[in-house]
């Protein structure tokens, strides 16, 4: 794996946009395209892309899944690197050679794709390399208290845990309170949260409990599904604490209102 | 035993609002997990251990016919007897027959989920016979008339007032809220019984083909007493459990005790081989093994070869968000848990056992804790697989994911929807940034607030930005 | 027949048949090989150290270990343990080396040794041991004619008797050395016994002396 950052000076990046960024919080795309510029990537965003297939391969519907992991494969083809902002969707990018028979040749294809593909923060700290940001992040100033959600693909798939807290660390004023239980799930689980919304409210329910006694005045994550869920289980709670993807922080575009806060209109901030 | 699989939602949402059950299922969070990973951390070959478990389960599986045949032929040679159970019914006779071959009218067991599986308490007490459960948890449960809900803390949904009733109301003795004096007094009682019983059944751990012995791993020490004292023993335990050689055992043993209590090793590792020898004062003098199926040698060459690794150690429930949330006696029948939900379809088919491998979240956290290394999100996967192609699933499921599908395999078709998806849901939600309520998201929306869209959809945005000349 | 069944059910899974000479090899040769897998290091030690670490281990799973310096000692330190308890009965076994005692200092304390299966309402039992494991301070035990296996878990509590030069480091040391004593057929019952019993099914909070012995004590004999 290449780690230097004159090897990714200038690489060409395919942003993995996922859908839920794309839908909900295009923020966290943007902040993800500018984190990616600012390391010295040729940033593109190819059009042919939709979502992972995650709900298909999670309901046991294989033939979506490979038809959506071919149209991923070839949209993103030719691509130095395939990053994205949630764990959860560059691991699902990561299953697709699983839905190939060795014979087919989207099987090859889709091991490569898997090789080249990351989640943002472990792509910055494991591909980019401190080196190149740090004086980038040590220009940020976030004066809160923060915790940070360990979404479960993320950490269990991918082994991301502490790429997201070493860049963190690099920002002035930032106050890392861990929760307890920070790797426990949230209860989102895709279509759980709705098949079964009792047991999901549950597992939300301790997860805001935790971040309340953490202290944190900022609940930080690098999943969207995840803290939609944990932030509107905060809202409807009536808690202050404010939800944001870690990208935010790290783009500076924290004037943003966080997750499930005041009307923000994107046209018009553009 | 009754099967309520297909009940696990409204068993589940009484589970939630039961606050005895949520005080007792407090106490597995704040012990098993934490004491496993301290277990674990004193162990720094703990990773490479499991690895090797993996290989060796794996290794087994690929030869298990020819262990078991060695397995057979070292119990006899040891003048013990080996029975085979297709099912259940098959087992359950085979230990009837033995039972009335010498006269039974009690029998004593230690703790046994193959026992619970094949329901042989019901069906030895219809048949006269008056099976005494030894293991404490599981005599708790044998008085009020209740099953487990866990495989190795059997009475944990219990609180100490549950037993203390049940022991009141049994014992003929004054209540007592004490644990100690509740153990004392289970012991008292069981003495009796251990002493009196003509059969002794247990379940077992490993089975040794190398010397024919079969393990049992506990801590009250009710397991070798209860195979101790009767002249008959019985084991009754499954196929998948075999291991070549002592050594072999030996690193199931290192693993087992820590992954489950995360003890470092757990008080009595008892292995059996036959009956008594000549001039012995003690111990019994049948023995015999009853090997059940019920399923598993189908399961060999299967999707769901990997779950014959399983060992039975519970780290993967004591480990589950959802396990933690609803208990055990929501999943509806004998095995509980992520094992539970790889394995209940299995045993009582997809059509009953669906809603098992449904309820994950699939967020690994089982997968990680395995000793032997079992893809459990991986096999409930299969499951729902299997469900899919079987038509299984709820019809707004399946309507819901094709059409979702139709969109997201048309990047343009998609593209519009979501744009007006994201202006409908940024109107909806008005000034507040957050959707309160919102027609077809009930599931989302009676628990909790729905985060608003920013208005365009990022393709939308950026596609608008680059038109702009790309700066941002 | 069932088992027919369920062993062509596995040959099928498997898909081998019974003629597989190549496997049926690969099984022998594990079984005659009885390969260690892998030994965590902790008690890969010198001597010395497996028995401090014996002792260490063993004391944490709450086992009381007397250190004496002669097997000589036994009885004495049974009779003083036993009459500081108000115990007045000790059943023991009747191997070479627990008859070869002096046992005159029970009865000096009108303590009644006999030598039986345990039975129910028993208080004390004495038995010699095979081998301690360091590795987790576990004693091995095996059935024999001289040492019933009922002495190991009715009475309330087990005194043990355990050479220093009977600890081994690690389990697979122990069936090494057993497999040197008995051949290819176990003893009847092997017992590895780490500590007293106890059971944590009330409530998940741990009390000791369930239906096994409520003390474990251990007289480690410096030889």
């Amino acid at each position: 794996m290449p780690n230097s950052p004159s090897q990714t000076t200038s690489a060409r990046v395919g942003l993995f946009v996922t859908c839920l960024a794309d839908m909900f919080r295009p923020s966290v795309a943007f902040a993800t395209v500018k984190l990616l510029e600012q390391a010295g990537c040729n940033v593109e965003v190819p059009e042919q892309q939709t979502c992972c297939g995650q709900p298909a391969f999670n309901s046991g519907d294989n033939d979506t899944s490979r038809d959506i992991a071919r149209q991923t494969i070839d949209a993103f083809d030719g691509y130095e690197y395939v990053v994205g902002p949630s764990g959860s969707c560059i691991g699902m990018l990561h299953y697709y050679p699983e839905l190939f028979e060795e014979s087919d040749p989207y099987h090859v294809r889709a091991l490569e794709l898997k090789s080249r593909s990351f989640e943002i923060t472990s792509f910055l700290f494991d591909v980019i390399g401190m080196e190149a940001l740090q004086e980038q992040l040590n220009k940020l100033q976030f004066n809160q208290k923060v915790t940070y959600h360990d979404s479960c693909s993320g950490l269990r798939q991918l082994g991301v845990k502490q790429q997201p807290r070493e860049l963190l660390s690099q920002v002035q004023g930032v106050e890392l309170e861990e929760m307890e239980e920070a790797e426990t799930c949230c209860g989102f689980g895709g279509t759980f949260c709705v098949k079964y919304p009792e047991i999901s409210n549950r597992m939300v329910s301790n997860k805001t409990e935790n971040i309340s006694n953490s202290g944190a005045t900022t609940l930080l994550g690098g999943d969207l599904g995840c803290l939609l869920n944990m932030a509107g289980k905060l809202k409807r709670e009536g808690k202050t604490i404010e939800a944001r993807h870690v990208v935010e922080i790290l783009a500076d575009m924290t004037d943003i209102p966080a997750i499930g806060e005041a009307d923000y209109d994107l046209a018009k901030a553009l | 035993m009754q099967i309520n699989t297909p009940f696990f939602k409204q068993r589940a949402s009484e589970a939630l609002h039961d606050e005895n059950l949520q005080k007792a299922l407090g106490n597995l969070k704040a012990g098993f997990p934490e004491k496993r990973a301290i277990a674990v951390s004193r162990m720094p070959e703990f990773e490479d251990l499991r690895d090797q478990a993996r290989d060796l389960k794996n290794h087994i599986i690929e030869h298990l016919d020819l262990y078991l045949e060695q397995f057979e032929s070292k119990v006899t040679e040891n003048g013990g007897h080996v029975h085979w159970a297709r099912t259940s019914d098959d087992a359950n006779k085979i230990i009837l027959d033995i039972c009335k071959q010498v006269n039974a009218k009690t029998v004593t067991k230690g703790k046994s989920m193959v026992s619970e599986e094949t329901g042989l308490n019901d069906y030895l007490e219809k048949n006269g016979i008056q099976p005494v459960e030894t293991d404490l948890g599981e005599y708790i449960l044998q008085l009020r008339e209740d099953h487990p809900s866990h495989i190795i803390a059997p009475a944990i949904h219990l609180n100490l007032e549950d037993v203390s009733e049940a022991f009141h109301k049994n014992h003929n003795r004054p209540k007592s809220d004490d644990p100690a004096v509740l153990m004392q007094e289970a012991r008292e009682v069981l003495r009796e019984k251990f002493v009196a019983a003509d059969v002794g059944i247990t379940g077992a751990n490993f089975c040794v083909a190398e010397t024919g012995s079969t393990i049992i791993i506990t801590n009250e020490g009710n397991g070798d007493l209860t195979q101790t004292l009767p002249k008959t023993h019985i084991v009754i335990t499954s196929i998948e459990k075999v291991v070549p050689t002592l050594e072999d055992m030996t690193l199931f043993q290192r693993l087992l005790a820590r992954s489950a209590t995360g003890q470092e090793f757990t008080v009595y590792n008892t292995l059996s081989s036959g009956p008594r020898r000549e001039g012995d004062q003690d111990g019994p003098e049948n023995f015999h093994v009853v090997l059940v199926d019920n399923g598993r040698s189908e399961m060999v060459g299967s999707e769901f070869q990997d779950m014959l690794r399983c060992i039975r150690c519970s780290a993967c429930m004591n480990h589950c968000p959802v396990y933690g949330a609803v208990g055990g006696h929501s999943y509806g029948w004998v095995y509980p848990g992520p094992m539970g939900s790889v394995l209940t379809p299995k045993m009582i088919g997809i059509e009953k056992g669906g809603m098992l491998p449904n309820a994950s979240t699939f967020c690994g956290k089982c997968e990680s804790v395995c000793p032997v290394r079992i893809p459990l999100p991986k096999l409930m996967r299969h499951w729902r697989q299997d469900e899919f192609s079987k038509h299984l699933q709820p019809k707004a499921a399946r309507y819901g994911l094709a059409g979702w599908a139709f969109l997201a395999k048309r990047p343009a078709l998609y593209k519009t929807y979501t744009r007006m998806a994201n202006w409908f849901m940024k109107h909806w939600a008005g000034k507040k940034g957050r959707i309160e309520k919102m027609p077809l998201a009930g599931g989302w929306t009676d628990w909790r607030d729905m985060p608003a869209p920013q208005g365009k959809t990022f393709m939308q945005a950026w596609k608008e930005q680059q038109k702009n000349g790309g700066s941002h | 027949m069932s088992r027919e069944e369920i062993l062509n059910n596995i040959r099928r899974g498997v898909k081998r048949n019974t003629a597989d000479d190549t496997a049926r090899q690969t099984v022998l040769n594990r079984l005659s090989a009885k390969a260690d897998n892998l030994i965590p290091a902790r008690a890969q030690l010198p001597q010395q150290e497996q028995i401090a670490l014996f002792i260490e281990m063993a004391n944490e799973a709450a086992a009381e270990i007397i250190e004496l310096d002669s097997i000589s000692e036994v009885p004495s330190a049974s009779a003083k343990w036993l009459r500081d308890r108000g115990i007045f009965e000790l059943v023991t076994s009747s191997t070479a080396k627990v008859d070869a005692l002096d046992w005159s200092p029970l009865a000096e304390k009108d303590i009644q040794r006999s030598q039986r299966v345990a039975q129910a309402g028993d208080f004390a039992s004495l038995t010699d041991s095979f081998a301690g494991i360091a590795e987790t301070g576990t004693l091995m035990l095996h059935s024999s004619p001289q040492s019933p296996t009922t002495l190991n878990f009715l009475p309330d509590n087990h005194l043990v008797i355990l050479s220093r030069s009977a600890i081994v480091g690690v389990y697979e040391e122990a069936w090494k050395k057993i497999r040197a004593q008995f051949g290819a057929t176990l003893p009847r019952t092997v017992n590895m016994i780490t500590g007293p019993s106890r059971s944590a099914d009330i409530e998940q909070r741990l009390q000791m002396g369930a239906h096994g012995p409520k003390t474990l004590v251990i007289f480690l004999i410096n030889d």
